[in-house]
C-alpha cells in the first residue's frame, strides 16, 4: 500500500506528468469528439491526418519555443522572436522575388543565408543589449518587438510579398519519408541543441548563470558571453521558424507572420516547466508544451469556434497548468485540510535564492 | 529605492538624478513640437496640442494605471484586451436596450474585477504577472469574439452626446469629454501616488519588497491594489474609446499594451520598479502623440515608421536611464 502510494506520488511528482497529462486529455477529448481524429492515411507515399497535421503545425512554435527554453534558463525572456520571424521571412521572400528563376535552389539557399544571417545580427544586438549594456531583458527585446514589426513592413514596403518558389515551399510543405519535411527540421533543432546543452557542459554553465550570473562569472564563468550566446541562438531559432511560417503560405506579411508567437513560445516553455526566474531548462518539457498549444488551436479550429475564441481556453489552459505548477497552490492544495494559514511569501524571489 | 520626497529637499542645486529621464522626455517632446511647428504652418494651431489629447485620451488612461503596476515592478499585458472587452461589452448591452448608466456601471466593474483576480493570482500563488496578465489577455480577448464576431454600433443617446459635446473657446479650439475624464484620472492618480499610503507602499514595493515586507508595509494587498486599479484604468479607458468610435470592435486596441509599456518607459518609469512619475507617463504618451501627428503632417512617411521610430526612442531613454545609473537587476 505505502509502495503504491509512493510510485504513485513520483509519477504524479514528475515534471513532465502534468503537462503529459494535458497532452493526453486532449487528445482523448478530441477522438470522443471526433472518432477520426487519431486516424492516420498513406495517399501518394505521403502520411496525412490530424496527428501529423499538428506535428508539422507546431514545428515553428517548437523552434522558437527552444531558443526561447535557453534564454529564458539565463533568467532572461525574448520578446523580439515574433518580429524576427516576420523579418527573415519578409527578406528571403523579398530576395527570391526578386529574382528571375524562382526555383533554383542557389536563389533559394543564398535568400536563406541572408535572412539568417541578418536574423543573427539582430539576435547579436539583443544580445549586446542584455549582455554587455545590462539592460533588463525584457526591456532590450521589447525594443526590437516593437521595432522589428516596422523593420519587416519596411523591407516589404507594407505589401504582401508572394513567391512561387518549389524548394522554399517545401520548407513548409515538404515531405521526406511519408512525414513533412518541417517536424524533421524541428526535430533535428531540437537534438542539436539537446545534444549541446546535455551532452556537454553548456547546459549546465547556462543553468548556473540562470541561477545566479555573478557568482558564476567569479567561478569562471564568462557569463556575458553565454547571455550573449543564448539570444543570437534564440534568433537563428525564430529565423528558420519564419521561413516555415511564410513557406507554409509562400508569402511574406510583415503584419502577420509570426504575430504573437513569442507569447505562445513562452507559454510552451512555462507549460514545460521552466521557470521564469531562470537557473533550470526543460527541453523535452518545452516541446510537449509547444505540442499542447498547437493541439489546442487544432482542436478549436476542428470544433468550428472562431480562432479568436480560441484564446478562451488557451487563457483556460495556462492558468490551469500555471496553477498546477505553482509550489504556492500545490502547498496551499495540500494544506487546506489543516486550515493552516498563508505563507506570507514573496512572489519575484531575488535571483540568489533560485536552485541553481 | 529611497521615496523621490527624501532626495528631492537635499539636491538643491543639483539636477536630482531620477528627474532627468522625465526631463529629457520633456525636452524631446518640446524638440519634436518644435520640428513640426518649424516645418508645417498648420501645426502650430493649438487644435493640433488638443487633437493629441482627444485621440489619446484612452491611451493615456489607461498608461496611468499600467505606470501604478511597473512601478510595483510588475507588468500588465491584458490591458489593450480589457480596453476591447470594455468597450464590446458596453456596445452588446447597449444594443440590447439596457440603459446607458446601469451599462457604465457594469463596463467599469468588469475590469477591475479582472485585474482584482488576476492579481490574487500573482500574490498567493506566486505565478509570474507576465505569464497571468497573458492569460488574463487572452481570456479579454477571447471574450471579445464570443460576445460577437462583428463590430457592434453604439446608437444610444448618452453615448453620442459624450462624443459629439466640445467643450472649447469662441475660436472654435475645442476638446471633447473623454480629455477632461483622462485628465481628471490622471489627476486622482497622481495625487493617490504621491501623497497617499498606498501611492508610498507603491514606490516602497518596487524598490525593494523583501524590504517593504520587512518594514511591516502590505505587501499583498498593494500588489493586488495595482492591478485593480490597472483593470480599472483600463476599463474607463474602454469607456473612452468606446466614446471615440461608437462602436465596439472585437480586434480594437490590439498591441496597445506594447504603445502602453512604451510610453510608461519612454516617460521615464524603471521597469524594475521603485522610480517614475504619473506626469513622466503623460509625457510619454505625449510623444507618442506627436510622433503619429508628425507622420500624419509628413504624409510622405508610411505608418510603420511609427513603429520604428517608438523603437528607437525606447532604446534612447533605456540606454539613457542606464547611462544615468538607475539601478537595474
Amino acid at each position: 500500500m505505502n509502495d503504491t502510494m509512493g510510485r504513485y506520488r513520483t509519477v504524479i511528482g514528475h515534471r513532465l506528468f502534468w503537462p503529459a497529462a494535458v497532452l493526453v486529455v486532449m487528445l482523448a477529448a478530441n477522438t470522443i469528439y471526433r472518432p477520426g481524429f487519431l486516424s492516420i492515411e498513406l495517399k501518394d507515399g505521403h502520411l496525412y491526418g490530424t496527428p501529423i497535421d499538428i506535428l508539422r503545425l507546431s514545428a515553428p512554435l517548437i523552434l522558437v519555443a527552444l531558443g526561447m527554453t535557453l534564454v529564458i534558463s539565463t533568467g532572461g525572456i525574448d520578446l523580439s522572436v515574433g518580429s524576427l520571424c516576420a523579418i527573415s521571412g519578409a527578406i528571403a521572400c523579398m530576395y527570391i522575388s526578386k529574382q528571375p528563376d524562382q526555383n533554383s535552389l542557389g536563389v533559394v539557399l543564398t535568400a536563406l543565408a541572408m535572412a539568417l544571417g541578418v536574423s543573427l545580427v539582430l539576435g547579436a544586438w539583443n544580445g549586446v543589449l542584455v549582455a554587455v549594456i545590462g539592460i533588463q531583458p525584457i526591456i532590450a527585446t521589447l525594443i526590437l518587438m516593437v521595432a522589428g514589426r516596422g523593420l519587416a513592413q519596411l523591407i516589404t514596403e507594407g505589401q504582401i510579398i508572394t513567391i512561387n518558389s518549389e524548394p522554399y515551399r517545401a520548407i513548409g510543405l515538404g515531405h521526406m519519408l511519408t512525414l513533412p519535411l518541417a517536424i524533421f527540421i524541428a526535430l533535428a533543432a531540437a537534438l542539436l541543441v539537446a545534444a549541446f546543452t546535455r551532452r556537454t557542459a553548456l547546459g549546465m554553465i547556462i543553468e548556473s548563470v540562470g541561477g545566479n550570473a555573478e557568482a558564476s562569472r567569479l567561478a569562471g564563468i564568462r557569463s556575458g558571453r553565454i547571455v550573449f550566446l543564448v539570444y543570437v541562438l534564440s534568433a537563428g531559432c525564430a529565423a528558420i521558424a519564419g521561413f516555415m511560417m511564410t513557406a507554409n503560405v509562400s508569402s511574406a506579411d510583415g503584419n502577420a507572420a509570426g504575430l504573437w508567437v513569442e507569447l505562445d513560445a513562452i507559454l510552451a516553455v512555462v507549460i514545460g516547466g521552466t521557470s521564469l526566474a531562470g537557473g533550470r531548462f526543460f527541453l523535452s518539457g518545452t516541446i510537449i508544451g509547444a505540442l499542447i498549444i498547437q493541439t489546442l488551436t487544432t482542436t478549436v479550429y476542428a470544433m468550428d469556434i472562431s480562432p479568436q475564441t480560441s484564446l478562451l481556453f488557451k487563457a483556460v489552459v495556462v492558468i490551469a497548468v500555471c496553477l498546477i505548477q505553482a509550489p504556492a497552490f500545490r502547498a496551499r492544495f495540500a494544506r487546506r485540510r489543516r486550515n493552516a494559514p498563508p505563507p506570507a511569501t514573496i512572489a519575484d524571489k531575488p535571483k540568489e535564492q533560485v536552485p541553481a | 529605492m529611497t521615496t523621490g520626497s527624501l532626495t528631492a529637499g537635499r539636491t538643491r542645486f543639483r539636477l536630482p538624478k531620477r528627474q532627468i529621464p522625465v526631463l529629457a522626455t520633456l525636452v524631446l517632446l518640446l524638440v519634436m513640437y518644435g520640428i513640426g511647428v518649424s516645418q508645417y504652418t498648420a501645426f502650430s494651431n493649438v487644435q493640433v496640442i488638443f487633437n493629441v489629447f482627444i485621440d489619446n485620451g484612452f491611451l493615456l488612461v489607461v498608461a496611468v494605471g499600467m505606470t501604478f503596476v511597473i512601478l510595483t515592478g510588475g507588468i500588465d499585458l491584458s490591458v489593450g484586451s480589457v480596453v476591447a472587452m470594455t468597450a464590446m461589452v458596453s456596445a452588446a448591452l447597449l444594443k440590447d436596450g439596457m440603459p446607458a448608466a446601469l451599462v457604465l456601471v457594469i463596463a467599469l466593474l468588469i475590469g477591475p474585477t479582472l485585474g482584482l483576480l488576476m492579481g490574487c493570482a500573482i500574490h498567493f500563488f506566486e505565478i509570474q504577472p507576465f505569464i497571468v496578465t497573458l492569460a488574463g489577455m487572452f481570456f479579454a480577448r477571447g471574450m471579445c469574439t464570443f460576445i460577437s464576431g462583428a463590430s457592434i454600433p453604439i446608437t444610444d443617446g448618452f453615448w453620442t452626446s459624450m462624443s459629439q459635446e466640445r467643450i472649447g473657446d469662441p475660436q472654435g479650439n475645442f476638446v471633447s469629454i473623454s480629455v477632461l475624464i483622462a485628465f481628471v484620472v490622471v489627476a486622482v492618480a497622481a495625487y493617490v501616488l504621491a501623497y497617499t499610503r498606498l501611492g508610498r507602499n507603491v514606490y516602497a514595493i518596487g524598490g525593494n519588497p523583501q524590504s517593504a515586507l520587512l518594514m511591516g508595509l502590505p505587501l499583498g494587498r498593494t500588489r493586488i491594489a495595482v492591478y485593480t486599479i490597472s483593470g480599472l484604468c483600463s476599463a474607463i479607458g474602454g469607456i473612452l474609446l468606446s466614446f471615440y468610435t461608437l462602436s465596439g470592435a472585437p480586434l480594437i486596441a490590439v498591441g496597445m499594451e506594447l504603445d502602453v509599456i512604451a510610453a510608461v518607459v519612454i516617460g521615464g518609469t524603471v521597469l524594475t520598479g521603485g522610480a517614475g512619475y504619473i506626469f513622466g507617463t503623460v509625457l510619454g504618451v505625449l510623444v507618442l502623440g506627436v510622433i503619429q501627428t508628425l507622420i500624419t503632417f509628413d504624409g510622405s512617411l508610411n505608418s510603420w515608421w511609427t513603429k520604428i521610430v517608438i523603437g528607437s526612442l525606447l532604446f534612447a531613454f533605456i540606454l539613457l536611464q542606464r547611462l544615468i545609473g538607475i539601478r537595474y537587476k
